[in-house]
């Protein structure tokens, strides 16, 4: 290169933009939490609601149908349906058949579980059996269903429609917002423990203020206690008034006991701030315990059933997914609010949630760093 | 029980710090503390007295040596001593958004005795902010205060980790008066410091501590006596080149050093020592920049002993 090229290139280097560029740069790619919630976080995020809300060749109906009366020729037509070559476009449906009784079929239909209820009831005047079609007209999935069921189990054939009749049903337990204020609730839960008591006791320590309680007659379990303590509160106050705006401007009920929901408020906290000392542990500084809680929170506000159902995430990973605490809790939460279901029904996911917070507690316990 | 004459007993102290390489921060340090004294840790930053004091105040677990604390061990003792003492560390920020009246009831409530809040916050002066959030107050009060923390628990033994650093001399001064305070209620201090002049004022036995180990200890005048001489004269050279030697042996003069272009004399008698060195100088050709006679510190034992003064930071080994 000549000499006026190698002038050119040092007095660029030189150039305050450059440098003050260059600067940028290099305190951006040497902080490796950075690279990753700008490069890695976005792909990941993009893979996760990419499979989540993949299109499907086919459309997967769900179908309740309820036990007693003859409904064997009912299941195996629904089952068989894509397969009938006079109706060509219902090779793009799939029925999922679930039996069940009435008042739990209907309970599923109302929540938005199943998208059609399917009767069968003796009808001596008719020498046969009728058909009742229960479902949702509000809902798009359910409305499909009802039609793509009389075509299925019908054909065509208009004579047999006064074998069968409508009973609609729509309201409240089914709409996104009843689906979506338990997630709500169950992430600010999450979030309540791992800030409000993780962030918290990681600041206390950097502060050195830990130390210096340390260094009084001060009892370790007094302190933790008061952590979960004061948490406690604030986490009641925000559950009961974000619950109390729901049902006020949403008509968002509960329809189960109020004291279930109370005791899974309570043992969703305190299994949640169980993780947010874990978490805050062995962390020495702000920005160490800041990527953690990221860490751990934002897969589960993904995969656990916050804003959409966890259903929509391939069956194999299902049981994974059922294996996070927020996943128990929202379950949980969903099944009393919404469904009126009693604590005992949901063993699993109470279990799944005392296992969580017991783990946490005792390895954080032994691995708490006090100074 | 008769207590013992020593509340704290410590003996062949290591602490070394994992990493690569291991930091040996305190390599074998042998001390005793006398009940109702006032005990200071005189140091350049690094020297190890944090670390000391933190094991003393069992925050932190000596990799070797013997601890006593008011004849207990903090393996054994932990509850009964902590709450006999008190604790003031390096740099704790206590909560921004309290009030010092609310900080001391937190601290209050852990002891279940002691002065009342209201006594505490005369003691160290802060009657008038006892209601201004901590973030408002300057850095004397929050200092005081810190020093009101440790008393909370009307303790016999209290640890004071740089109880003065970075404040103005006012509020130094405040400091050291509540200092004096608590020797006079014959309570034991223990502190630390860089300040020559604040192990002068406050403390009735010093130990110099210089890269883990003590390097000379007992009550400041004796240390200082050591020198051989309560004066220094201190003389900047502009012109000439004068011998050492000779100057050692003008009357009056005990020790001659140099530290970087400074001739430091330690003198028995500075007026004639004065007379005879001027007359060397006018015979000799040698013009001083300055020229300055004191009387002799702690800071002249340390720089008598390692050369370096204690301001400066201790090298890297």
């Amino acid at each position: 290169m000549d000499a006026f090229g190698l002038d050119l290139i040092r007095r660029i280097r030189e150039h305050p933009l450059y440098q003050l560029t260059v600067t940028r740069l290099r305190e951006f790619y040497r902080e490796p939490e950075a690279v990753f919630w700008v490069y890695v976080f976005p792909l990941l995020m993009t893979v996760g609601l990419g499979i989540a809300f993949r299109t499907e060749p086919v459309t997967t109906l769900v179908v309740d149908v309820v036990r007693g009366g003859n409904i064997q020729g009912v299941t195996e037509r629904l089952r068989t349906a894509h397969e009938q070559s006079d109706q060509p476009y219902l090779r793009a449906f799939r029925f999922r058949i679930v039996e069940n009784d009435l008042n739990i079929a209907l309970t599923r239909l109302r929540v938005g579980k199943t998208d059609l209820v399917i009767e069968r009831q003796a009808a001596p005047e008719l020498d046969q059996n009728r058909t009742i079609f229960h479902f949702d007209p509000t809902r798009k999935d359910s409305l499909l269903a009802r039609v793509v069921a009389q075509v299925a189990l019908y054909g065509d054939h208009t004579h047999w429609i006064g074998n069968t009749s409508d009973v609609t049903q729509s309201g409240k337990g089914g709409r996104y917002i009843d689906f979506l204020i338990p997630g709500l609730v169950g992430m600010n839960l999450l979030a309540g423990g791992l800030w409000g008591i993780g962030y918290v006791a990681v600041e206390l320590r950097v502060r050195k203020l830990l130390k210096r309680l340390l260094a009084t007659p001060m009892r370790k379990w007094q302190f933790l206690l008061a952590l979960l303590l004061s948490r406690f509160i604030f986490t009641v106050t925000e559950v009961v008034l974000l619950l109390l705006f729901a049902w006020l401007f949403f008509d968002v009920s509960i329809f189960g006991s109020y004291l279930a929901v109370a005791v899974l408020l309570v043992l969703g906290g305190w299994s949640f701030s169980g993780l947010g000392l874990l978490v805050a542990s062995r962390a020495r500084t702000l920005e160490a315990i800041s990527g953690l809680i990221n860490l751990v929170t934002l897969p589960m506000w993904l995969l656990s059933g916050v804003f959409f159902s966890y259903e929509r995430f391939p069956e194999v990973l299902h049981p994974l997914i059922r294996l996070l605490p927020l996943t128990s809790f929202n379950d949980a939460l969903r099944g009393v609010m919404l469904e009126g279901q009693c604590l005992l029904n949901l063993s699993w996911e109470i279990g799944n949630l005392i296992l969580w917070g017991l783990v946490s507690f005792v390895l954080a316990l032994r691995w708490f760093r006090w100074q | 029980m008769a207590e013992a004459a020593y509340v704290i007993e410590c003996r062949g102290l290591r602490k070394v710090y994992p990493g690569n390489p291991p930091v040996e921060a305190v390599c074998g340090i042998d001390f005793l503390v006398r009940r109702g004294t006032c005990v200071g840790l005189l140091g350049p930053n690094g020297a190890g007295k944090t670390t000391t004091l933190e094991i003393l105040e069992g925050l932190l677990k000596p990799t070797d040596g013997e601890v006593r604390v008011l004849g207990g061990t903090w393996d054994s003792d932990e509850l009964r001593l902590r709450r006999r003492i008190g604790v003031s560390l390096q740099e704790t920020r206590l909560a921004d958004r309290l009030t010092p009246r609310e900080t001391l009831h937190l601290f209050r409530s852990f002891y279940g005795c002691g002065p009342s809040v209201e006594e505490l916050l005369l003691l160290v002066g802060l009657e008038d902010k006892a209601d201004a959030y901590i973030r408002n107050l300057s850095g004397g009060q929050k200092q005081r205060l810190a020093i009101a923390c440790a008393l909370v628990g009307e303790p016999e033994l209290i640890f004071l980790d740089e109880p003065t650093t970075g404040l103005d001399p006012q509020s130094r001064r405040q400091v050291w008066s509540i200092i004096r305070n608590l020797r006079e209620q014959g309570r034991t201090v223990v502190l630390s410091t860089h300040y020559m002049e604040e192990a002068e004022q406050l403390c009735d036995y010093v130990a110099i501590i210089d890269r883990g180990v003590v390097i000379a200890e007992g009550p400041p005048v004796s240390l200082v006596a050591e020198l051989g001489g309560d004066h220094v004269i201190e003389i900047a050279i502009e012109q000439g080149n004068p011998d050492p030697a000779q100057i050692e042996s003008l009357p009056g003069v005990r020790d001659v050093g140099q530290f970087r272009g400074l001739l430091q004399l330690t003198v028995t008698d500075p007026q004639l020592a004065l007379e005879a060195l001027l007359h060397y100088m006018r015979q000799n050709g040698v013009v001083a920049a300055t020229l300055r006679a004191r009387h002799a510190s702690l800071e002249d034992v340390f720089l008598r002993l390692t050369g370096r003064t204690l301001e400066e930071e201790t090298p890297n080994l």
